[in-house]
């Protein structure tokens, strides 16, 4: 279904996932998130632009495990475990964080 | 699965013995290790004959509109999968050297290449 | 006559058996991973020098960029990127795909 945003339709798989990743903007993560019942703090933002600069560096969404892994080394052990990331993003910190960040779904997530 | 639920890890070995781009086989060959990652084994990679050109430095595959999959190389340290094993006389035989490559890796040659393959509970080919 | 030729000179026969019935002043582009057979300094270099005497060898571009070759073309080698490999296309009367 695709996204309506100012007067625009924007391309998703079945799924939500954005059909082409450079078609993403902040409003675009925004409004997925408003369409799950998610407000978007900085909390959220943090992860979101991890997951961007993680697809930068190596062409991938991370596995939930290895998201887990790196951000307990990039934003501190309080942050970097499951409990922390599922609060924030209840359907799977990488399955979710990563539609909102306009990425593909993280390989090997079903 | 949790490593004491499945009981002992296996030796899992990833072979690569095909070129980027022109076939799919490289590709496939990486998400599988991707997603097996999620299953606490014990992985080794091996990169033999024309598949030690996935490993090369400087892919731009822009002309071609297709994805540049060799950055998730780097990545595969993250997702616990540190051995990867290259065959040397691929290497020379290409004109290439370890620091051609865009990971560390263990250059070897045929001999301990065969004993790496001997040594493994399951081996997956592509 | 145009030959091209798409496989890696290292796990296949095809591009010895283009060279084999390339006759003189014929034309060969490399295309896929038969750009591969355009690097210097590898186990066919020898062969492909030897063949640069008698005929004119092409790579593509994004071929050779998507796979890392940009710095390691041997001399004597042209590159054409999609537009030069219609160019090639129209400029022989025939084309032989070796793949």
């Amino acid at each position: 279904m695709p996204i309506e945003l100012n007067g625009q339709s924007i391309e998703t798989d079945e799924e939500g996932y954005l059909a082409n990743r450079t078609d993403w903007t902040e409003e675009i993560g925004k409004e997925m998130a408003r369409v799950d019942d998610c407000d978007l703090t900085d909390s959220h933002w943090e992860v979101i632009n991890f997951l961007r600069e993680y697809y930068e560096e190596y062409q991938i969404a991370p596995a939930v495990r290895v998201l887990t892994k790196a951000i307990g080394k990039k934003l501190g052990a309080d942050k970097g475990n499951s409990k922390y990331l599922y609060e924030l993003f209840p359907y799977g910190p990488a399955k979710q964080a990563c539609k909102y960040a306009g990425l593909p779904k993280p390989t090997g997530c079903v | 699965m949790s490593q004491t639920e499945a009981g002992v890890a296996k030796k899992f070995l990833y072979v690569n013995r095909k070129a980027p781009y022109g076939t799919i086989y490289a590709l496939e060959s990486l998400e599988v290790v991707l997603i097996g990652a999620a299953f606490d084994q014990d992985v080794s990679l091996a990169f033999l004959g024309d598949g030690v050109y996935q490993l090369v430095k400087g892919q731009d595959t822009k002309g071609l509109e297709m994805k540049n999959f060799s950055p998730a190389f780097r990545a595969l340290e993250d997702y616990d999968v540190t051995k990867l094993y290259v065959e040397q006389d691929a290497l020379a035989a290409r004109g290439l050297t370890e620091a051609d490559l865009v990971v560390p890796v263990e250059v070897v040659g045929a001999e301990r290449m065969a004993e790496i393959m001997e040594s493994q509970d399951v081996i997956l080919s592509f | 006559m145009l030959h091209t030729v798409n496989k890696s000179p290292f796990e296949d026969r095809t591009f010895e058996t283009c060279l084999k019935f390339a006759q003189e002043g014929s034309t060969i582009l490399l295309i896929e991973d038969g750009v591969y057979a355009a690097a210097k300094d590898t186990a066919v270099a020898m062969q492909v020098q030897h063949a640069l005497k008698r005929v004119a060898i092409f790579a593509l571009r994004p071929d050779i960029d998507a796979r890392g070759m940009q710095n390691r073309v041997m001399d004597g080698v042209r590159l054409v990127d999609f537009e030069g490999f219609v160019d090639l296309v129209t400029a022989h009367r025939a084309v032989q795909s070796w793949f």
